[in-house]
């Protein structure tokens, strides 16, 4: 039996959860929006066929989501990457802030460039 | 009992270098390698996604900054990394609901990541070159 201290306990099981899940997300819209795109690929030629892919409802809905899971499993990725190779905790925690700024930024960004359209 | 403490004090040898890593490490490292490109390089996807919505000159020089050999490239090496994810994401979500797991299909799942990751950048590279 192992003594673990539950109150207030982060184990990462969530985390876990959120990476795969957001995986699966992803996995779908690459296959469904790859495949889409490679069918039709005249969509690329012209701007207004461009345009009018992301104007649908539902293309804007699927790339929201896509977005989202990007954002999540790269902050799980990346936080795991540097819990494991940056072992002081300043430069770790300073990492960590610089990557959900970068984060939140690019979403920031990828929203407004669909919602602009 | 002093003398069994001794005994377990077996010298440890891990030898982690990538040249040496078996095929699932390998592909365990270039999965972190190919995430961390992936996620530096977004922020030119999203240049890119940005300059071709936003208006047709705009459309136009995204597809004209595509002919410069230097972008070329950075788009090959993202094309890689997303496409090694990918697939070893695949692979790592199949080892989660159990399948695979045993040492021989792991290695061989492990070498089919690479075989069509970089099949498939070949293909879809040779589309953009």
């Amino acid at each position: 039996m192992v003594n673990r201290v539950v109150s207030g306990a982060h184990y990462g099981l969530k985390d876990w959860l959120v990476q795969r899940l957001s995986a699966v997300v992803m996995t779908a819209y690459v296959l469904l929006i790859g495949s889409y795109t490679l069918i039709s690929e005249t969509i690329t030629y012209t701007y207004a066929s461009w345009k009018s892919l992301f104007e649908q409802g539902w293309m804007r809905t699927a790339t929201l989501f896509f977005v989202l899971s990007i954002l999540l499993h790269a902050w799980v990725g990346v936080r795991d990457v540097f819990m494991d190779y940056v072992k002081n905790t300043g430069m770790r925690l300073t990492l960590q802030v610089l990557t959900v700024l970068w984060l939140v930024g690019c979403g920031g960004w990828a929203l407004q460039i669909l919602w602009r359209i | 009992m002093p003398e069994l403490t001794i005994k377990k004090r077996r010298p440890i040898w891990y030898n982690l270098s990538p040249v040496n890593l078996p095929i699932p490490g390998l592909v365990s490292i270039f999965h972190r390698i190919s995430g961390l490109l992936l996620v530096l390089g977004m922020v030119w996807l999203l240049f890119l996604l940005d300059m071709s919505l936003r208006s047709e000159p705009g459309f136009h020089d995204s597809r004209e900054y595509f002919t410069h050999p230097v972008s070329k490239l950075g788009l090959l090496i993202l094309l890689w990394s997303f496409l090694h994810h990918f697939v070893a994401g695949i692979r790592y979500l199949l080892l989660d609901i159990h399948v695979g797991i045993e040492l021989v299909n792991a290695r061989r799942s492990g070498f089919a990541v690479f075989a069509i990751s970089l099949v498939a950048t070949v293909i879809f590279g040779t589309k953009i070159w």
